[in-house]
Order: structure tokens, then sequence, then C-alpha cells
């Protein structure tokens, strides 16, 4: 009886899609240079996010990613410094190869460990990352990092004025791209059997599955985006610190994944992005109260909004149904 | 001969001051079944209220050794106002939920803490020097050591000794362990499982903030010293074993003793050790020393 | 007949309690075996053992003439033994659908093939296919959590089913379902592995139950096989009747 029925929502959500799409082709062409590095930053994090949450997905909570955050930005920094490296593309590239190869190896030991002890073992292992990070200075440039000077694109480097815009181009084509893996991957059976087995590991073993290899293959996966995130984020500040490996950056990257949600693959980019602006705007309002309000937040969706930020739109898309149907 | 005390003592030191946090850290483990990152928050609690009530008492004008009187005063008083506060409010309402969440929820009160301090006492650093000061130094093997450090020593043994008592020893410590052992067949046997958890986070508050109320004389207290603390805590309680003290002791005394020696040949390691071992531990004995490894039935 | 499932010698000690005791025997290709036994007389242990969910203490299994003794779950399963649990278990966050379509993606191995999605419509219909012959086609899209009690227990079969097992076994298949609608739910059982000559071995409590669908019985107590023959003669044995059903 409702007439219009399945193809009407569909549309919506198509026009919904392109509108937002043009708002973040639009975004350097109406506002400041300041908002392009926040949102750039914000979607080049929200790709570590996307890592943190496909392991999430698995009931697996990563404490160490900011391991491939660091990764990524150093593979950067050294490519610049030690092989004079220039090139977005081979600099992004070896970004994410760096986060690939770390987790490649990294996951073959984290893929055997659950719940706390995989929170530990993970932070750990970044733990260890970020002292060796501060302590091989002559390499690392201890704790002031290495600085990341400007790249070229193919061999051109963009005018004087445009690197913003450059680089934020990038980092949005990227993140379409980030997306339609992500998406394709939760698709997949391993993508599904990350979602099995967080609530029967048992019955995996029952249909003749491997619990270790949906774990490792989105442990690489998600070692990947991190470093691609890692990578990006370093060219957008133009420095990487050790900072980038300590627990707290790892925490942060939990955080917005919560915020956000681990449902959808969309929900790391919103939170994200809110997450950069309200943390950029309260840093400035209350330096000294800006974590009080985050830890806040997050008690918040633990104890009303569990499924984070993306689930308002379950709610208001049922709110929308209903109104629709008065 | 001389190297090998001063590792041990250096070691000793460190582990005694490790110890006091961690204990606290594995026994809410061990009955509530979370991870407590707030714990390091709580630690500086307890070394702010330290340092502000040593300043602020009679203007900083009375006997040296009431200073440490202070000191031990200021850990139960945070104990007891922020303890039961967090596990009543907000602990209690997680326990039956996966563990990742009670990991969440003590990060988002590590947050807020951090900032709750910054709050009150400001981004200044605060220092009390009276109890280390009071006590001097004393050779030990051809090094002038000061003697303050041993006084977390003495705490260490003492805390050591009263969990072992308040658990192997009282009707308290029966039912604690009856909790820790299988907590719905306690429910079923009548003990009030809610209030042990109340007291039991409340007790490794308490230890978290004596901790830090004995840490403040020996270093500057201000904004962040919390979340230093966190890693090798945890690093010390995955190594001895999740719920175990007696574990939590020996891993203490192992990162203490390592600690030392990287500090004395390879200072650039000092760090690295800890989350060496951790990695080490974690890899090849998750359960740590002490941990009870658990099995699955269909 | 050749035998499909040899057990010989198989013992399993937990710490002082014996579960299952010096069990010797075989089941032939084709035959639909009931076990009864009361509670604790090592049936499910037996079926843990077969499946590789525990080791034995002693013993060994051999199917289709090879040496399965020690292989995990996984390995098992991927030799062509099934297993359903006295206690469902399912992927509860997610839709019997898609329940079933992980089992399906299990008997494919998971390999990368592609990156086509789990939903692809070949699967989709032979989960919709199964999900209907158990009755379950209205609650394919309900998460396990929304299912009755056997719905939970069907989707726990379907799931086994899925496999395209040559030895299939059912713990206590009908446990749980309401008495009328037990036969419903074994006939469709059965009416699904018509097509297939499936190996069937069920525990049931429900005596009913095993006169109806299984040929042959076997008679747990204390972890040995205490009696074994047709379903008339067993039912009929005085011994069991004492040690099984009279102590139920």
């Amino acid at each position: 009886m409702m007439a219009g029925g399945a193809g009407t929502p569909r549309l919506g959500i198509v026009a919904i899609g392109v509108l937002i799409l043009l708002i973040f082709v639009a975004i350097p062409l109406f506002f400041s240079q300041w908002v392009v590095f926040l949102v750039t930053i914000a979607l080049a994090k929200a790709m570590v996010v996307l890592g943190v949450v496909l392991l999430l997905r698995g009931g697996l909570i990563s404490f160490g990613h900011g391991l491939y955050f660091a990764a990524g930005g150093y593979a950067v920094g050294f490519a610049m410094r030690f092989l004079q490296v220039q090139d977005l593309v081979l600099l992004v590239a070896l970004a994410m190869i760096a986060g690939t190869v770390m987790a490649a190896l990294l996951g073959l030991l984290l893929r055997r460990y659950r719940g706390i002890f995989f929170a530990m073992l993970s932070l750990a292992v970044s733990m260890i990352l970020y002292t060796l990070l501060l302590k091989f200075y002559s390499l690392t440039g201890g704790t002031d990092g290495m600085s990341i000077h400007a790249f070229t694109v193919f061999g051109v480097r963009p005018a004087a004025g445009t690197t913003r815009q450059v680089l934020y181009y990038a980092v949005f084509a990227l993140s379409l791209g980030v997306l339609y893996l992500g998406h394709r991957f939760a698709a997949s059976p391993l993508g599904y059997f990350m979602k099995a087995l967080r609530d029967n590991e048992i019955r995996i073993e029952y249909v003749g599955a491997s619990i270790a290899q949906p774990i490792y293959f989105s442990y690489v996966f998600s070692g990947a985006l991190g470093g691609l995130g890692g990578g990006l984020s370093a060219l957008s500040v133009g420095q990487i610190s050790p900072e980038a490996a300590y627990w707290t950056t790892s925490g942060d990257f939990v955080f917005v994944a919560i915020f956000g949600g681990a449902q959808s693959i969309f929900a790391p980019f919103l939170g994200s992005v809110v997450f950069e602006f309200v943390k950029n705007y309260s840093v400035k309002f209350s330096p000294d109260a800006w974590q009080m309000t985050l830890g806040a937040v997050l008690l918040l969706i633990i104890f009303f909004l569990p499924d984070g930020l993306w689930s308002f739109k379950d709610a208001a898309s049922r709110l929308w149904a209903r109104w629709r149907r008065s | 001969m001389d190297t090998a005390t001063i590792i041990a003592v250096d070691g000793l030191v460190y582990a005694s001051w490790l110890f006091i946090v961690s204990a606290g850290l594995t026994f809410i483990f061990g009955v509530l079944r979370i991870l407590n990152i707030a714990h390091g928050s709580i630690y500086a609690l307890g070394a702010y209220m330290g340092a502000y009530l040593g300043n602020a008492f009679l203007g900083g004008r009375y006997p040296g050794a009431l200073s440490y009187v202070i000191l031990l005063v200021s850990a139960p008083l945070v104990g007891v106002l922020v303890g039961p506060v967090l596990e009543r409010i907000f602990l209690r309402h997680i326990y039956d939920k996966d563990e990742v969440v009670g990991l969440l929820t003590t990060f988002a009160l590590f947050l807020i803490l951090e900032d709750g301090i910054k709050l009150v006492w400001g981004i200044d650093p605060y220092f009390i020097d009276t109890p280390f000061s009071l006590l001097g130094n004393i050779p030990i093997a051809g090094i002038s050591y000061a003697v303050y450090p041993f006084v977390q020593t003495g705490i260490a043994i003492v805390i050591g000794t009263g969990l072992w008592l308040l658990i192997n020893r009282t009707r308290f410590g029966r039912q604690v362990t009856s909790v820790i052992a299988d907590r719905e067949i306690s429910v079923a046997m009548g003990i009030n499982v809610a209030r042990i958890n109340t007291v039991a986070f409340t007790i490794g508050a308490f230890l978290a903030a004596l901790g830090g109320a004995f840490a403040a004389p020996m270093i500057s207290v201000e904004p962040g010293m919390g979340i230093e603390v966190i890693v090798p805590a945890f690093a010390v309680v995955a190594i001895g074993g999740l719920g175990s003290i007696g574990g939590a002791a020996l891993g203490c005394i192992l990162v203490g003793v390592l600690r030392a020696a990287a500090v004395h040949f390879f200072p650039e390691l000092e760090m690295l050790v800890i989350y060496v071992l951790m990695f080490v531990v974690l890899v090849f004995r998750p359960q740590g020393f002490f941990g009870a490894v658990r099995l699955r039935r269909i | 007949m050749a035998a499909i499932l040899e057990i010989r010698n198989l013992t399993k000690r937990f710490g002082m309690v014996l579960a299952v005791d010096n069990l010797v025997l075989e089941i032939a290709e084709g035959e639909t075996v009931g076990i009864i036994g009361t509670n604790g007389s090592g049936k499910t242990t037996f079926l843990n053992l077969v499946t590789g969910y525990i080791l034995p203490t002693v013993g060994t299994i051999r199917f289709e003439g090879v040496d399965i003794t020690g292989l995990s779950p996984k390995q098992v399963t991927t030799r062509g033994i099934a297993r359903s649990f006295q206690n469902p278990q399912l992927f509860t966050g997610l839709t019997a659908m898609e329940n079933t379509l992980i089992a399906i993606a299990g008997r494919a191995g998971q390999a990368w093939d592609g990156w086509q999605p789990l939903k692809r419509r070949v699967w989709r219909e032979e989960a919709a296919d199964i999900l209907d012959r158990l009755g379950l086609g209205d609650v394919a899209e309900q998460t396990v959590s929304s299912l009755s009690e056997g719905g939970r227990k069907l989707l726990d079969v379907a799931l086994s089913l899925v496999l395209r097992p040559s030895l299939l076994l059912m713990d206590e298949p009908t446990s749980g379902v309401s008495v009328k609608d037990k036969f419903d739910v074994m006939d469709r059982v059965l009416r699904a592995l018509d097509e297939t000559r499936v190996t069937t071995v069920f525990i049931e409590h429900d005596m009913e139950i095993i006169e109806r669908y299984a040929q042959r019985a076997l008679a747990f107590d204390g972890g040995r096989v205490i009696a074994d023959g047709t379903v008339d003669a067993i039912l009929a044995d005085p011994v069991v009747r004492e040690s099984v059903l009279g102590a139920a």
C-alpha cells in the first residue's frame, strides 16, 4: 500500500550521496585554507579509523594503531630524506606498503589473540615502535621528528598556494577508493566471518572455516589503511613525530571509531570530520577541558548510543518513515 | 659486585614504586574483570592531593615528620572520594557487557580525570620536597642513595602483606576470592557482590593514589604524569598475570631489575625493555606468571 | 555396506571422571542410527570426540577409511562430517539467512574469489531453499536472537545440512521443540536429506522420535554402549529399559 514503495528511498539515498560528494568537491572553493586542512586531516585519519573499525567488527580492539599511522608517516619522511622521493603517488604508495608489510608480519602473531590480550599486545608493539622512534634520533629526528617537505605530482610541483588544494583532492579521491574497497571487504565472506566470529568462534570451525584467516586479512587491510592515513596526514601537516605511535594517538583512533560507530564503512568518515572540527574549536575555546569533553561524549555514547553517531541515521530514518506515514 | 648491587637496588626502588600502583590495577581486574585505564589518573590525583595538602596545610609550616602523615592521608581521601563514585555511577552498568566496553569506559574516565585535574589544580607543577629531603642520603656500594625511595619499598611490602592477609585471612577476602572465581555462583550463595565490587575498586583506587602520593616528593607533580605510569603498570600486570598480586610483585621486580640493568649498560633501551618484556610474555605465555587460562565447553 | 565410521577403543577421561569408556563400534554408510542414554552417559562427549572438539585419551576414529583422530573440528568438517548441537551454536547477531550463507561460504572454502560478496545470488538461492524446506523461510531476515527456541534448533540443523556432509551428527534435534512440532521438524530434516545418502546419527531423549526415524539404536550408559541393535529390540531390552528409561 506504499505508493512509490522501495524506489523512492533508494532515489533519496543516491540524491543525498551525490549532494555530499558535491559538497566535498566544493569545499576548497568556498572555505578557508584552514578548513581545507582540517577536512584533509579528518579524511586521512578516517582511513586509519576504518582500519580500527574493521577489527572492531570482530570484537578486536586495537589500542596500537598508532604503529601503522607512524609507519606511514615515517615512510614518507624517510623516502623524502634518504631516497629523495618527492612524487606524491610514490610517497603514498610507500606509506601504504609500510603499513601493509608491518601488519603482514605482526598479524601472524596477533591473529591468535582476543579481547584484552589483543588490546595489550597491540599497545605493547606500538609503544616499542614509539621508543625506537624516540631513541634513534639520528635517523628519525627524535622528539622533534622529521619535517615533510613539498611534494610533486608526476614531476610537477603544485603552484604556490595550491598545495593544500591538491592534497585535499588527492586525499578525497583516495577516500572514495578506500570506501569502495572497504565496502567490498565488508560485504565479502571474510568480512562476514569477522562479524560471525565475534558471536561464535566454535561454529566457524564447525562450518569448516578458519578463524585466523578473516582476522589476519582484516588486520593486514587495517594496517594498510593505517599506513595510508599516516602518510597522508604527515604530508598534510608537513611533519611526523614519535607521538604518532604513542598510545594516546591510538586511543584517539579508537575514540573516533566508537564515536562514529562500527556498523558502517561511512561512519569513520562522519565521525572523523565531526571529531576534528569539534576538537579544533574546543581546543581553542578551553584547551584544558576538551579531553574531558571527549571523555564525557565517549561515556554518553557507550551508555546511550552504543552504535555511535552513525546510528542517528537509523533513528532519523525511522522518524522520517513515521512522519511520512502520518 | 658493586654493579650488581647498584642494579639490584635501583631495580628494587623502581619495583617498589611500580608495585603500589600495579597491585591495585591487577586487583581491580581480578574482581571486576576490567582493565582500569583511569588508574593512571587516580595515581596522579593522589600525587596532586599529597602535594597540595602538603603545601596548603598550615601554610607548609609543620614538623617535617607530619608530611608523611599528610601523604598517607591523601591516599584514602582520594580513594574514598573517587572509588565509589566511579564504580557506582559508571562501572556498575558495564559488568555484563563485552570486556572491550570496560576498557573504553575507563578510557573515557581517564580523559575526564586528566582534564579534571588541570581544571582543579592548573597546569603548573607542584612540589613537595620535605618528605624526601628529610631523610637524606645513605651510602650503598659506594654510591650515595637517597633514603626516601626505600620508604616506598617499605610501603610496598606492607601493601603486599596487607593484601595477602586481606584475601586469605578475612571474611571479606574469602568473599572476594569467591567472586573472582565465579560471580554468578557467588550471587547465588548470597554474597553481596555489588558491595564487594565497590570496596574492591575503592581499594584499588586507594592503592593508585597511595602510589601517587608517595611518588610526589620525588618528581614534579604536573599534568600528564598519569599517562606515563599506565603502560608500565599494564606491562607488569600482563607479565604477572591479570588478577594476580603475587604475579604483579614478581613482574615489578623483573621489570625493575631489567630496567636498571638497561639503564646501566644500554641507557637508550630503558623503556624499551619494559615493552619488549611485555610483548615477549604476551606472546609466549599470555596468561603471565600466575594467570589462569580459561577453557570453553560446548 | 561399507563402514563410514569406525571407532576403536575410544576412551576419554576428564581427571577422575571416565566419560567415555573403551567404545568400539561401526556405523555403516547410509544408516540412520539413534543414540539414547541418560544425561551424563557420554553421548555428547562421543560427538565431541568424533568431531575433534576434544582429544581422546585413548583410541582411534576412522572416517571413510581414514584415521581422523586428533584432527580439529575444522578439518573434520571439511572432510564431510557435520554436526548440530544440543545448545544451538549460531551467530547470534546475524540473520538466519546470513548464518546459512556463512555455512555455505565455509563449505565453499573461504578463498579470496575475486571479492564476490557473501550475498551472491547463487548462494542466496541455495540458502533460501534450505530455510524454506525447514520452515524457516518467513524468518530468514530475522536475527537469530529473535527466533524461537525451535527456530534456533532448526537453523542449527540447517547449517549442518548446508555443508552437504556424508555423515550428519545431530545432538537432540528436537529438544526444546514443542511436542506437536517434533515430528514436523524431523520430517523436514530427513526429507531434506532424502536426495543424498547421508548417514545420520542422532541423539534423542524422545523415544517416539527414535522409534519412528531410526533403524538402529545404541544405548549409552556410563560411557559405554550397553546395547546395540534394531530400534524395536533395543527399546524392548530390559537392561536398556532399566538404565535408560527407568532412570529417566
